[in-house]
């Protein structure tokens, strides 16, 4: 994909907001911290949205990107609400996790991360979830070993699922799928090869 | 009287044999009641929910909501869509408002759309199945219907992230909104306004990849209704829901607690408080038995 830095070697703020979903909005930030103190995940990253705006704007790429910072963000909206500015915060942090995951930056082991890949191809490929596929692969994609010992926390659920007709084992060899999934796949590659483009074009 | 027609948004995880499927079940049977005919949309994706952002960018997740748009607006014109999943509501009211603001990100919607053969107009409102119930139906018809109030329970009523923002319900505000209470108390049950987990975040799609972290907040939540004297917890959101409800054995296990809270949906209590069984009410899809229902579904 090479390298899309290369254009904006002197301005993080500039590649953001001409590649990141609505990273227009990053300047916009007054520091006032509120989005930081509203966030339900908040103590656990390693920098919270209003630390993440000012790093930007600092130029710190490297440590935005391969942060572990926006893979915490459970999309509940809080800071949006309250936000004085009226940042869309919630899409910028998932903008960036986006984005470096196009540049291959996510760190390695960052379980969200591998979560929404694996959510994101089991869609794409059959138009809809397939939620027993999706939780069979997210128990074993640390590998077998680890996968056995998650399973084994994770049975009483499953059986308690299974019960009550939420999870159906069939779904395994095959489950729901759309009618016209032909046209659902060639309207996705397009969409991919736009924004591609666009991406990949920088502004003047 | 006519039925009122809605195009029907069900996703993913409602469908049959799905973790929510008992959503499915009593949104029916409570429309049944109030004569809501939900007509699906034909051939819908998954929206790509909240968690959809890394694999798919924006347009791609942008353009996922259009086809559902572009769908009902060729199979059912003039028709309100409804969805009764939270997230499903959100992604496709997000897109839809995203797409009517950005006209170049909407020309690129309808080059991949066309794709497929279709096209947006993007005309059509969006609502979650509780804007259908409080805006359309009302309260006063809904107290109607009640053929077995459930007094003598005490509900707490959680209403979580996604049905509160950023959108909402019109009226209601983002700390503390009432509705839900409302819903409560009209069906006859007693309601917890003070509730102080009402709006909290149960974790989302990261009560799967981060399952302790989120663990954490759940037991918040329950902790709260047990201190308010709640019977049971309602909420409008599937994701709540199966958090909220799948984990507490874990969550025992882990921290010593001794959870057993029944938590169901509005349209499960709405279901049983019409008069119908426990089977039409989806009481059967409990992980945690809601006995205290089922005692009045059984009731003549
Ligand atoms: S709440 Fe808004 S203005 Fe305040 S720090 Fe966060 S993003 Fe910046
Ligand atoms: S939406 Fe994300 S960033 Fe905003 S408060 Fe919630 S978890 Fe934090
Ligand atoms: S929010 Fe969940 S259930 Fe709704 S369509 Fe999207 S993935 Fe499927």
């Amino acid at each position: 994909m090479g390298d899309m830095s290369k254009n904006y070697r002197l301005n993080f703020l500039k590649e953001v907001e001409a590649n990141v979903e609505e990273g227009e909005w990053v300047k916009m930030c007054m520091q006032c911290g509120v989005c930081s103190g509203s966030c339900p995940l908040g103590k656990f990253w390693n920098h919270p949205p209003q630390e993440i705006f000012m790093m930007i704007r600092a130029g710190k790429r490297e440590e935005v990107l391969t942060s572990n910072a926006m893979w915490m963000c459970t999309s509940c909206y809080n800071c949006i609400v309250r936000c004085p500015r009226e940042l869309p915060i919630t899409h910028i942090m998932h903008g960036l996790a986006h984005y470096a995951k196009r540049l291959g930056l996510i760190p390695q082991q960052q379980p969200t991360a591998k979560f929404a890949q694996l959510f994101w191809n089991n869609l794409s490929n059959k138009g809809r979830v397939n939620e027993l596929k999706l939780g069979v692969k997210l128990y074993f994609m640390n590998g077998i070993g680890e996968g056995f010992k998650t399973s084994l926390k994770m049975k009483d659920i499953g059986m308690g699922m299974m019960k009550t007709k939420r999870m159906n084992p069939l779904e395994i060899v095959g489950g729901h799928g759309l009618e016209d999934i032909k046209g659902f796949q060639a309207m996705l590659k397009k969409a991919q090869e736009l924004e591609d483009q666009r991406i990949a074009t920088p502004r003047p | 009287m006519a039925k009122r027609q809605y195009s029907f948004y069900p996703g993913c995880s409602s469908q049959k044999g799905a973790s929510s499927s008992n959503y499915l079940i009593s949104a029916q049977t409570m429309c049944e009641e109030l004569e809501i005919q939900l007509n699906e949309i034909p051939d819908w994706n998954c929206c790509g929910a909240s968690i959809g952002y890394a694999g798919g960018g924006e347009l791609p997740r942008l353009t996922l909501s259009a086809r559902n748009i572009a769908l009902s607006e060729k199979h059912h014109p003039g028709q309100d869509i409804v969805a009764t999943c939270a997230a499903c509501w959100l992604s496709t009211r997000e897109a839809a408002e995203r797409l009517q603001h950005d006209q170049a990100r909407c020309a690129e919607a309808n080059i991949a759309l066309a794709e497929a053969g279709l096209t947006l107009k993007n005309q059509t409102p969006i609502k979650h199945m509780v804007e259908v119930l409080i805006q359309d139906i009302g309260y006063d018809t809904i107290k109607t219907k009640v053929k077995r109030p459930l007094s003598g329970l005490k509900i707490a009523g959680y209403v979580g992230c996604q049905t509160n923002r950023p959108f909402g319900i019109a009226g209601e505000s983002f700390e503390n909104p009432k509705y839900l209470d409302q819903l409560v108390e009209t069906l006859g049950a007693d309601s917890i306004p003070q509730f102080e987990k009402k709006v909290q975040c149960c974790g989302g799609a990261l009560a799967f990849s981060e399952p302790e972290k989120s663990q954490e907040m759940i037991k918040g939540i329950l902790e709260s209704a047990y201190d308010n004297g709640a019977n049971l917890i309602v909420t409008p959101c599937p994701v709540c829901q199966m958090n909220v409800e799948v984990y507490q054995a874990q969550i025992n296990a882990t921290y010593g607690t001794n959870f057993k809270m029944p938590v169901v949906y509005y349209s499960t209590l709405m279901a049983v408080a019409f008069g119908r069984s426990a089977k039409d009410a989806a009481l059967t899809g409990q992980v945690i038995p809601a006995i205290q229902l089922e005692a009045i579904a059984e009731k003549a």
